[in-house]
């Protein structure tokens, strides 16, 4: 059965026709068409498609999309200004903390929210910060170096 | 999955009537479990009920008793000062539910009414004798004691209908402390190979009450009376924390499967009882022990 639902992503609201099992990734790479936010395990284990809902992060492959109606969500396309890359987003490309790129998006998202509650991580606050953030090409080195790296140049 | 209606309650009492008599419907709170089983076979219902925009079922209440709204999340657990300071187990528990993104969306009350006998959150409610308060349309409320809601592998006493709304978790006597333990592959998206929950309360240097739960080794969490007779009337010293081992891995009634099999279950949920009641003691004699209980190994954080 499709439901009509209206969902807030980016700051921009989109009318939407969901089946009631539908799942927030599904939708907003199916029906809205942002493909940052990558399908990873599908199964809540990766943290490839991890996305702000009301500014905290969740695995939008195991919540349902009608539910977070009402809330303002966030991907990584959301997390730049336009054109202008976010200090975290800088980072990562600065310090190499990208490899293969898949599991990116989540990556950013992860330490975008970390830095907004922590905005001074040491590297072991990042690290378990991330940890349900997986990376297959093992480039965790990197990423932590990246994330306090955008950790100073905000400061 | 496909061809499921969708419906969004605000109040209980809304909620209690989308439900109705309780057949061909689920009630979701944040998700997670829900669609993880559904992509495991388990087929959703023709209905979904969606709780979480239910204001009222938010709150924690720690000003006697702790009573936890159903929709409070392990974030909130471990963000809680007194649960921290007074119900410590649960928050140990709550810190190493699956990630960050997982603990802004689980539930307490999604975890107690999914029963899964590997939930985190569930030795620590036993050994602080929480209960479940279910309500229903036509009968008001009742309170469940969680032993006897949980009565096998997913599987609970609630009758079809009835919706729960809190979970009360009853105050400690002075001098008493607890803590939950788990074992570990790894500290993310994990779930207990096994685990285990301690709370004792002290007179001077003795204990003097004694609460073991244990968790992944039966069909449904277990309390531990073996592994309790062992360290009640010790000062939690090494003996009695070696019978308390024994008495656990004698309790426990443990299965084989991917994650471990039943020998090293058995082997190992000593081991991590005896740790659990120790940080219980060790913390209700006023030491400071870092939560969460399970020491995270982090090769290479050290570099």
């Amino acid at each position: 059965m499709k439901h009509a639902a209206t969902l807030n992503v980016n700051g921009m609201a989109y009318p939407v026709e969901l089946e009631g099992d539908a799942t927030l990734l599904s939708a907003i790479r199916e029906d809205i068409g942002l493909t940052g936010t990558k399908t990873g395990c599908d199964d809540c284990e990766c943290g490839a498609c991890m996305v702000l809902v009301d500014d905290k992060p969740v695995n939008s492959c195991t919540y349902l999309a009608l539910q977070a109606e009402g809330s303002a969500i966030t991907t990584v396309e959301g997390l730049a200004n336009g054109d202008d890359l976010s200090a975290i987003q800088s980072a990562f490309l600065d310090k190499g903390g990208v490899q293969c790129g898949y599991c990116t998006p989540g990556m950013l998202v992860s330490a975008h929210a970390l830095l907004r509650r922590n905005p001074d991580p040491s590297e072991e606050e990042i690290r378990i910060a991330l940890s349900g953030n997986l990376c297959r090409c093992t480039g965790y080195a990197k990423i932590a170096e990246a994330v306090m790296a955008a950790a100073k140049a905000s400061a | 999955m496909g061809d499921v209606a969708f419906h969004t309650a605000t109040t209980v009492d809304e909620a209690l009537s989308l439900v109705g008599d309780g057949s061909n419907v689920k009630v979701v709170a944040g998700g997670s479990d829900l669609i993880v089983q559904a992509r495991g076979g388990r087929d959703l219902p023709d209905n979904v009920v969606a709780i979480h925009r239910i204001e009222a079922l938010r709150g924690i209440d720690a000003s006697g008793d702790l009573t936890l709204g159903a929709l409070v999340t392990h974030a909130d657990i471990v963000s809680s000062d007194a649960v921290r300071t007074s119900w410590t187990a649960l928050a140990d528990a709550s810190a190493i539910v699956g990630s960050h993104a997982t603990r802004n969306v689980g539930t307490i009350g999604g975890n107690v009414m999914n029963a899964s006998p590997a939930m985190e959150t569930g030795s620590p409610l036993l050994v602080f004798g929480a209960s479940a308060t279910l309500r229903s349309a036509a009968g008001g409320d009742r309170s469940v004691p969680l032993e006897e809601l949980w009565t096998g592998p997913g599987r609970t006493s609630a009758q079809p209908g009835e919706l729960l709304v809190d979970v009360v978790v009853p105050s400690l006597p002075a001098h008493s402390g607890s803590a939950y333990v788990r074992l570990e592959y790894r500290r993310a998206m994990e779930i207990a190979i096994v685990g285990a929950a301690a709370c004792v309360t002290l007179d001077g240097d003795t204990v003097s009450a004694a609460r073991v739960a244990l968790t992944a080794v039966g069909p449904t969490l277990l309390r531990s009376p073996g592994a309790e007779a062992a360290v009640i009337g010790t000062t939690g010293d090494d003996a009695a924390l070696a019978a308390v081992a024994a008495g656990a891995s004698a309790d426990a009634t443990p299965i084989s499967d991917l994650r471990a099999n039943e020998d090293y279950r058995r082997a190992m949920i000593g081991v991590i009882a005896k740790r659990a009641v120790s940080v219980a003691v060790r913390r209700a004699r006023g030491e400071e022990f870092p939560i969460p209980a399970t020491p995270v190994f982090m090769e290479g954080s050290a570099r």
